[in-house]
């Protein structure tokens, strides 16, 4: 038996105070991951309780929430079973809810479209049919692709806290410098001029929480470091 | 009697909304008027101390006020 303790709180009652509920379930019955408890929860147990989910193998993004105080994919987080305490279950970090597990992810979008995450060029390839870039070239992007745009490693970080509508957050950085280190991209000078400014990017601090914290281990603290280290020589 | 910064936050989204309405063709401007009217009346009784519910509801009422007023909503029931 475990019990976990979620976050919940419904907009159609917006007097009511959020709270934590407790929910018990038997291990043998149940899925390893965090996401097979919420899932047979709800199906169980309450079908009010509210979540994002849809892989279910991490390649998503839709289930990052808080689990034992750390972001990561509800998908990939194993239930703790040995340890006898609570597992308790909140939704990102500083994120307006929408309700129970589920953030307004709005301004993330929003941040995500304003560093136009697009290939950007001018002249044709010499053969007409693609672009292509040399095996180095495509080297410099693996730990960069990859990222899924759950949101774990920008609301980890303390800096995207207290400056979320001016900073940009080191899951928009890393898609960022996905763009910049592209060698078929030709906008690459203003793409580092709309970054220069004390806010996009210097309020990284390199707290690296975001690193720690990556469900899908990559290094949004490494990609910003370059960024800094490309844009000061 | 004097306003919190919250409370005029409050009419001053409802001024935006009321702006918003004449916008919209003439027949159907009264249909947004009241529309607005009613989404702000069902909320009347909230406490005035209760930030949290206030706020919540002045963030969702942006929401719907910058969906209602795309050129491409003509007309509300």
């Amino acid at each position: 038996m475990k019990t976990f303790q979620i976050y919940r709180w419904n907009p159609d009652t917006p007097t009511e105070k959020p709270r934590m509920q407790s929910y018990t379930l038997d291990l043998n019955k149940t899925g390893p991951m965090v996401l097979d408890a919420l899932i047979r929860i709800k199906n169980e147990l309450d079908p009010t309780l509210t979540f994002r989910r849809s892989c279910r193998e991490g390649i998503c993004g839709s289930c990052a929430m808080n689990i034992n105080g750390t972001n990561t994919l509800a998908c990939l987080c194993r239930i703790p079973a040995e340890d006898a305490a609570e597992t308790k279950i909140y939704p990102l970090p500083h994120t307006y809810v929408v309700k129970d597990l589920v953030p307004d992810l709005t301004l993330f979008y929003k941040q995500y479209k304003s560093i136009k995450p697009y290939l950007q060029r001018d002249t044709p390839s010499p053969d007409g049919k693609e672009y292509r870039q040399s095996k180095a070239d495509r080297r410099k992007l693996d730990g960069l692709y990859e990222c899924i745009l759950c949101a774990c490693c920008s609301t980890s970080c303390p800096s995207y806290w207290w400056n979320s509508e001016e900073y940009l957050g080191p899951a928009i950085l890393l898609q960022s410098y996905r763009w910049l280190a592209d060698s078929r991209d030709e906008r690459t000078q203003e793409r580092y001029d709309a970054l220069n400014n004390s806010m996009s990017l210097y309020r990284c601090h390199t707290i690296l929480n975001c690193t720690r914290t990556c469900p899908k281990g990559l290094n949004p603290g490494l990609a910003i470091a370059n960024i800094k280290k490309e844009m000061s020589f | 009697m004097r306003l919190s910064g919250l409370q005029k936050e409050v009419l001053s989204l409802y001024r935006q909304c009321l702006r918003e309405c004449r916008k919209k063709p003439d027949t159907a401007r009264q249909h947004f008027k009241s529309f607005a009217r009613n989404e702000f009346d069902k909320n009347m009784g909230i406490e005035k101390r209760d930030f949290a519910a206030v706020e919540f509801l002045l963030r969702k009422g942006r929401r719907q006020l910058e969906m209602y007023s795309s050129p491409g909503v003509k007309n509300i029931h």
